[in-house]
């Protein structure tokens, strides 16, 4: 009787192992997302207030002109950053798969900058493009003394900034995987395309490339949900400046829930945001997830 | 990998210019991800009058560790000026209890989706893979609220508890794949050779999880250190992680700016995953590639 | 050791049902092959009986016990896999003592026990590597070592030559049966080499889609397959085909045979194994071993009546001590084994020899045997 009721303890052990972390998930992330759309619909401001209130504050959201500069400038940074890293790390590792010397400390070199934190990254950055100490100096310094560049103070080009910060921290990454999406090539293929008389760059352009889809396709999958969810970079580096001209839909957030105290409307943003990424992201873990069953 | 310059033929001249070419962009490039990381040293060891004559990478006049004295433990944050020496142990107090239990718990996580899987476990494992994947904008209202409910409002608990919450995720994640990997005959054996649940993790399934173990703590000690948005939004004053100070400094000091203080500081905050990454490169990239889609 | 009863077995995984309805009754001491093409469920239905798995409906009974409920610990089975499955990060002693320890067996007890175990498997040097330091035959011989330790009532063996060289898979293969005669215990056995199947088992049960298709010794599944699947899967070269149409004599029946050129010639059926009358002028499957039809020597025209066939030869095969030829009849290829100094070259006609006393007929559509 005893050993009957430890086998079955014993049968129920997994599950009961998982128990935790389920209740965790099930509260912290899919309970508090119901939270937070449920006061996207109310008209929370410092409190929380739970009558339903109706689409009004998604209203107020997409009639408001920073949101729609958040927006914009998302939709800058995020082409230009997904397209610079991926054009950039392909490059950067073709030409590192062409048996280069010191392979290792070059690719080290180039990787570093994703061990930083977006808060190191946008300070270092915020100082080489300094106004008047940084960059601009450097080259008056070397006589060009018509150059100006003002792109940290400019609200015009502020955003750019970001960009180039973004691009400095994530192009190794890219490299990274289109190196190891390089050496995953059979070079059977390569060979027999050689015996039948292709030149280097017509292999690449052919056969190398278009068999590195899959590289392209998760590149662009984790960098547009970075672009997404960036928040610090801007914080460190422009701080959303100046004005508003460099806010991200993620500072936007950040600044009228927590600095105006507008509970409804953060939450609403918060909500585009999360279904933005949904949308990137869904279809992607459901390609995968089949992809690996049919394997 | 497309050896064109096999065999025993001499290099011609296009292709020993086009070698060299290969080498100027690499180090070109190297030289562009190595640019910030140099003016930052260089800036740090400078004095302010150095710094306002000089420009980026011009050598420092007069070597002084005054700034880096000054960013560790002098320079005003806030209203306290005691450098960030404070919050960098602040963020290792919350780093290494964050990292320990999100790898543990991932660990047995892991061991039960690949090696007990249940009726329903597949899919409790895809509702937690889309756990890793939300912008965390859509859970920070919640996450502020029930952890005023706890108590644990802007402490490091509080913040140790988000970190292990949202990261269990992700390690579950790491050491589910690398399980899935161990062959499952080798769980039945055990099991046929007597071994329970437990037994089988401690003595048959942990003995060969050391890599993925060093994976899953690098990649949770880099994202947990690195974080910037759960430290502004569930800490304040006394318990803010380094990422949060750092930007304090840079952003809000009142007075003189300190370029050279603020890069001290930089490089501080940034040391300690910078160091992993020196360490342990390796392990590091394999952890980037493996958990990339997290972003 | 202990009888196995397996009753009414069923197994679904979610709508697919891999098992359907497996009866099966092993004596004591009995060694059982279970052998199908893979897919057919057999590995399935030795997971069964060890508990790694639990049943849909039906019973498996160890003993005079019924163990469906029971875990895999409680059985008293022990199992080899195909990929051995030994504990990587344990040296081969740790390997064969783990499942005693775990059982709380005494120490001194645990070393008697792996002192005789590696000693009858000439193991004992090998005793503080590692699995990673093994040869494969070495493990796979450890792998073993680890089942025969536990001394269970059954023994469960999954596919466990499959991963060695071929040279190496017969030595194993007749140590394995040499382990059994010493041993004597309960051995259910999974492969899907036939000739595995053939050289080692008491009886066979051949498995195909969740049913078993056949259940019997090694010689009458050769000789006398229940169905067309069985007929061709055990035996290699496999048993010829050929759809053939039956006419009866005078009582006598026989079958037409195209054998090219628009020449056809009537073998005769001998009486003794003739069940065809009710298909007089229908046609039936007639399968016959390759070693059936054998080139025309002196002896076999004296006891052959009649059954003597001219064909062109379309390819040889020389194997050594047989070779093999290809014909066409009926308009199918079919294999016959000759002699090697009789097998005449390709394009030249040659005589053989049809033994149509071991000639067995199927129903065209369901494939069951006449």
């Amino acid at each position: 009787m005893m050993k009957s009721i430890a086998d079955k303890l014993e049968r129920q052990l997994p599950r009961l192992v998982l128990a935790p972390t389920v209740l965790a998930i099930m509260v912290f992330v899919y309970g508090f997302i119901l939270w937070t759309a449920w006061v996207s619909f109310t008209n929370s401001t410092l409190l929380p207030k739970y009558e339903f209130q109706g689409f009004f504050q998604y209203v107020k959201l997409f009639g408001n002109d920073r949101w729609w500069v958040a927006c914009q400038n998302l939709a800058i940074f995020g082409s230009l950053f997904i397209f610079i890293c991926i054009a950039l790390g392909l490059l950067l590792a073709i030409l590192l798969d062409q048996r280069i010397r010191c392979e290792g400390a070059i690719r080290a070199v180039y990787l570093y900058p994703m061990a930083l934190s977006f808060i190191v990254t946008g300070t270092a950055w915020k100082w080489m493009l300094n106004p008047s100490l940084g960059l601009e100096r450097l080259m008056h310094q070397f006589g060009f003394t018509g150059f100006t560049f003002d792109w940290l103070v400019n609200s015009e080009m502020s955003i750019y900034t970001v960009v180039i910060a973004g691009v400095w921290q994530s192009t190794g990454f890219v490299m990274a995987m289109f190196l190891a999406g390089l050496r995953g090539i059979d070079d059977a293929i390569i060979q027999a395309a050689q015996v039948d008389g292709a030149g280097l760059p017509r292999i690449y352009r052919c056969i190398i490339i278009p068999s590195l889809r899959p590289v392209f396709f998760s590149s662009i999958i984790i960098l547009s949900h970075i672009a997404i969810k960036s928040f610090d970079l801007v914080v460190a580096l422009t701080s959303g400046g100046p004005g508003y001209s460099s806010d991200l839909p993620a500072t936007f957030m950040y600044a009228f829930a927590f600095n105006r105290n507008r509970l409804g409307f953060g939450a609403a943003s918060a909500m585009v945001m999360f279904g933005a990424v949904m949308g990137i992201i869904v279809p992607y873990l459901y390609s995968e997830l089949r992809g690996k069953k049919h394997a | 990998m497309p050896d064109m310059s096999a065999g025993n033929q001499r290099l011609s001249i296009s292709q020993t210019i086009g070698r060299w070419l290969i080498y100027a962009v690499l180090i070109l490039f190297a030289l562009y991800f190595l640019l910030p990381w140099i003016v930052m040293l260089l800036t740090s060891v400078k004095t302010m009058a150095d710094i306002r004559t000089g420009n980026l990478i011009s050598f420092p006049r007069e070597f002084t560790l005054e700034a880096w004295k000054s960013a560790w433990s002098g320079a005003c944050i806030g209203v306290k000026c005691g450098g960030i020496k404070a919050y960098f142990f602040n963020s290792v107090k919350m780093a290494v209890p964050a990292v320990a239990i999100s790898t543990l718990i991932g660990a047995v996580n892991g061991y039960v989706f690949s090696k007990w899987r249940f009726r329903g476990s597949e899919m409790i494992f895809s509702l937690l893979l889309i756990g890793c994947f939300i912008p965390f904008q859509v859970i920070l209202l919640p996450m502020a609220r029930t952890l005023g409910n706890l108590g644990l409002a802007q402490s490091l608990s509080g913040l140790i508890l988000v970190h292990v919450v949202y990261g269990v995720a992700f390690t579950t994640l790491f050491f589910r794949n690398f399980y899935v990997g161990i062959p499952t005959e080798l769980v039945n054996a055990a099991r046929i050779d007597g071994a329970g649940f437990f037994r089988i993790f401690f003595r048959i399934m942990l003995p060969v999880s050391k890599p993925i173990f060093v994976v899953c703590i690098i990649w949770q000690t880099t994202q947990i250190w690195n974080d910037f948005l759960f430290g502004v939004v569930f800490s304040s004053g006394d318990t803010q992680p380094v990422t949060v100070a750092l930007n304090n400094l840079v952003n809000t000091s009142t007075g003189v700016k300190r370029y050279n203080v603020d890069m001290a500081a930089a490089i501080i905050a940034a040391f300690p995953t910078l160091l992993v990454y020196i360490v342990a490169g390796k392990y590091f990239v394999r952890g980037l590639t493996a958990g990339a889609v997290k972003g | 050791m202990a009888a196995l009863k397996i009753e009414n077995i069923y197994k679904k995984f979610g709508s697919v049902e891999v098992l359907k309805g497996i009866s099966l009754d092993v004596a004591s001491g009995e060694f059982l092959v279970l052998v199908g093409p893979s897919g057919c469920g057999k590995s399935t239905l030795l997971n069964l009986i060890a508990g790694l798995e639990t049943v849909s409906a039906g019973s498996i009974m160890i003993g005079d016990r019924v163990v469906n409920d029971i875990s895999p610990k409680d059985r008293d089975i022990a199992m080899v896999f195909q990929s051995y499955a030994l504990y990587p990060n344990m040296n081969i002693r740790k390997n064969l003592s783990f499942g005693l320890e775990t059982r709380k067996m005494p120490k001194a007890q645990i070393q008697e026990i792996v002192q005789k175990v590696s000693t009858l498997l000439q193991i004992q040097n090998l005793l503080d590597r590692k699995p990673s330091e093994l040869s494969g035959g070495q493990r796979q011989r450890v792998a073993m070592g680890r089942a025969l330790a536990r001394n269970p009532k059954v023994f469960l063996f999954d596919e466990p030559l499959s991963n060695l060289d071929a040279k190496l898979r017969v030595e194993m293969r007749t140590e394995i049966k040499r382990l059994h005669q010493r041993i004597n215990t309960t051995i259910v056995y999974v492969t899907h080499d036939q000739i595995e199947a053939m050289t080692m088992a008491d009886r066979i049960a051949i498995m195909k889609d969740g049913i078993v298709q056949q259940f019997d010794t090694p010689e009458n599944v050769y000789d006398n397959p229940s169905n067309r699947f069985v007929a061709g899967f055990i035996g290699s070269p496999s048993m010829n085909f050929m759809p053939a149409k039956v006419g009866i004599d005078a009582g006598q029946a026989f079958l037409i045979m195209d054998t090219g050129n628009g020449r056809s010639h009537k073998l005769t059926v001998p009486r003794e194994i003739s069940p065809l009358a009710p298909w007089n002028d229908r046609e039936v499957i007639f399968g016959i071993r390759p070693e059936q039809i054998t080139e025309d020597t002196k002896r076999s025209r004296e006891t052959g009546k009649n059954n003597i066939i001219n064909c062109e030869v379309q390819v040889v095969e020389p194997t050594g001590p047989d070779t093999l030829v290809f014909i066409q009849l009926n308009g199918v290829e079919v294999t016959c084994r000759v002699h090697p100094a009789a097998a005449r070259r390709p394009g030249e006609t040659m005589a053989l020899q049809v033994d149509m006393s071991k000639a067995i007929f199927f129903h065209p559509e369901t494939g069951e045997r006449i």
